[in-house]
């Protein structure tokens, strides 16, 4: 188990000139935490991450490394690991002499670090790949190589830069099963960068939401996902719909709302809507009619229009779908009061 | 290649043809055919003490020249591509202007600044750290002066190409797992400009042998070069035979050198 690390972010700021690139960045990463850092291009992600490394100094604010400030410490003072976008492989040495190097700069007898390099491209399942070079590997494979140099010399800290934009569907969902299990065998902390939503959810122990420089939230996955913080966060993670209320009435027709608020907008899942055919007995529901539907296998995908020209999208089990249903159709749609936040 | 590439290349591969081809095929002729029919002269040359004199030291001082251009152009050219923007500015100048400045100008020049009676030995005498002049040119380290200056700009190009083409974040990687400048420079950024370093090297190296303006002017007749050596017996002997046949090894070596430094090119490309 290596030693994990706490980081502390207080108030970091970060100009480019005019440009504000972060502003006000204020959280703490727990030891051994997985934590993802979502938002739109241009966001201020990676600047993020490269204030966290230290090849970037923050404008404004302070960094502490388990309670230590670290604000002025040198990258290589700090010692975290690395995943650049792109790998940024030593092209001129091997698969083992890249994992090697952090280890030689370390001053690590060759013994340990034959041993060391070993079990590192086992880890990482890159055997009988060893004296190959960076150009003789495929995208997943460099990647895993920069994984397990980045892993070899036991950082307190990996920082990973959108390690699986390169990739494949199929070998992203493996590279994001093997990135869990190395996360859990080895204990470090982890701050991932990603664009992908799925992989945010699916990786995470919390998830950061950048927009424009500033963190819109910043809870668990499902915490996200089900209480967006706000509006960006809520329209940014997956698809929602979104129901103008006032006076505690949608469109005219009295709903229950969740809390005590009666007016603003009401945000509810594709997947906590229900289609019915006549109006529920119980619960909110709005007429509309159908317009789209789109087979996906299990699930399919409806759009609707209501009454009040507000399209909604529903998420519903293709095996428990009305019959002859077709656009153009009347029908209710329907959701738990629970299941609805407003904004 | 097309009908076209044919049509437009042809003025050129026209020109060539007149200008150096025929010509050369000419010079080939004598080698074997002055003064009568046969290999006489290649035997000759390759067993004269004195032409084998001048074919080593011609390798010898184009070997110098090698390593001291390319080693002072790395440097130049590592300000050039990643120093901060005034050295930028001013290394670009450094090795743009000598572009525009005759091979002539730039040996008589070097020939003020180095002879004996030169400013460098004017000044060195006037506060009184010599008594005798230092012996600066008319010997081979006048020479390797001038040659290396003339050839510095020709190995930054290769250079700047390898050394633009490495991905920062390599060396960002580097540093961040705590490698020193010094490692960093040897272990990583050295191996990944290996190419450029090649490729400026045997640029520079088949250059220098044809040098003739430098080291005639700067050697002043006692570092006498191949070059030279062929004006010598063309011009100043009725050797016509011997000086052919010793161009044609020149031709040959430099021609065999270009085909090493294409492969390369393509393989580096690759
Ligand atoms: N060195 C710099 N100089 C000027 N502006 C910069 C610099 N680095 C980043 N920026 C700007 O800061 C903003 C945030 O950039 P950053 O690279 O952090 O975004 P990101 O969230 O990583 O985006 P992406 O998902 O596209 O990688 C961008 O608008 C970018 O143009
Ligand atoms: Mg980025």
């Amino acid at each position: 188990m290596i030693q994990a690390a706490e980081i502390g972010a207080t108030a970091i700021g970060k100009t480019f000139g005019q440009f504000t690139a972060l502003a006000d960045i204020t959280l703490t990463i727990a030891r051994g935490e997985f934590l993802t850092l979502l938002g739109p291009s241009g966001s201020g992600k990676t600047t993020f991450l490269m204030v966290l490394s230290g090849f970037e100094a923050p404008t404004t604010g302070r960094l502490t490394l388990d309670g230590r400030d670290m604000t002025d410490q040198p990258p290589e003072a700090r010692g975290f690991g690395m995943v650049f976008q792109g790998y940024a492989l030593f092209p001129h040495l091997t698969v083992e002499e890249n994992i090697a190097f952090p280890l030689k700069v370390q001053r690590r007898s060759p013994a340990q670090i034959r041993t060391r390099v070993a079990e590192m491209v086992e880890m990482v399942g890159l055997g009988g790949h060893g004296h190959k070079l960076p150009s003789g590997l495929s995208g997943g494979q460099q990647q895993r190589v920069a994984l397990a140099r980045a892993l070899a010399y036991e950082p307190p800290v990996l920082l990973l830069d959108e390690p699986f934009s390169a990739l494949d569907k199929n070998l992203r969902g493996q590279m994001q099963d093997e990135m869990r299990r190395i996360h859990r065998e080895t204990g470090t902390t982890f701050v991932f960068v990603t664009h992908d939503q799925e992989e945010a959810l699916a990786l995470s122990s919390r998830i950061a939401i950048f927009e424009r420089g500033r963190l819109q939230q910043l809870a668990p996955p499902r915490e996200v996902y089900e209480r967006p913080a706000n509006r960006f966060v809520a329209e940014f993670l997956g698809d929602i719909n979104i129901l103008p209320v006032a006076g505690g009435k949608i469109e005219g027709r009295p709903v229950i709302l969740p809390g005590t608020g009666n007016a603003g907008d009401l945000a509810i899942r594709p997947e906590y809507m229900g289609l019915s055919v006549t109006e529920p007995a119980e619960g909110n529901a709005l007429p509309a009619r159908l317009t789209d539907l789109t087979y996906l296998g299990a699930e399919t995908r409806l759009t609707l229009l209501t009454a009040g020209g507000v399209p909604l999208i529903l998420h519903h089990p293709t095996n428990s779908l009305p019959d002859g249903l077709a656009p153009g159709a009347s029908v209710w749609a329907g959701w738990a009061p629970a299941r609805g936040f407003l904004l | 290649m097309t009908a076209r590439h044919v049509l437009l290349l042809g003025p050129l591969l026209m020109l060539l043809g007149a200008a150096y081809l025929l010509p050369f095929l000419g010079v080939m002729r004598w080698s074997v055919t002055l003064p009568e029919p046969g290999f006489g002269q290649y035997h000759a040359a390759l067993s004269d003490p004195l032409v084998l004199g001048v074919i080593w030291r011609t390798v010898r001082i184009c070997a110098v020249v090698t390593v001291i251009a390319v080693a002072a152009a790395y440097a130049l050219t590592l300000i050039w591509v990643r120093g901060g923007r005034t050295a930028r500015t001013l290394v670009e100048l450094c090795i743009m202007i000598p572009f525009w400045i005759s091979v002539l100008t730039r040996a008589f020049g070097w020939l003020a600044l180095l002879s004996n009676k030169g400013i460098i030995n004017g000044w060195l005498q006037s506060l009184g750290f010599l008594s005798e002049p230092l012996t600066l040119v008319r010997n081979e380290f006048g020479v390797v002066v001038g040659m290396v200056h003339f050839l510095i700009p020709f190995a930054a190009f290769p250079l700047a190409t390898a050394m633009r083409s490495v991905d920062e974040r390599v060396l960002l990687a580097a540093r961040g797992m705590g490698a020193s400048r010094t490692r960093i420079f040897w272990q990583i950024f050295l191996p990944m400009t290996k190419n450029g370093v090649l490729g400026a090297a045997l640029l520079v190296f088949v250059f220098a042998l044809g040098f003739f303006v430098t080291p005639a002017i700067l050697g002043g007749g006692r570092s006498v070069m191949v070059a030279e050596l062929i004006y010598l017996r063309i011009f100043q002997s009725p050797d016509w035979g011997l000086g052919a046949a010793i161009s044609v090894i020149l031709m040959v070596t430099v021609g065999l050198l270009l085909g090493v430094m294409m492969r390369q090119n393509r393989g580096a490309a690759r």
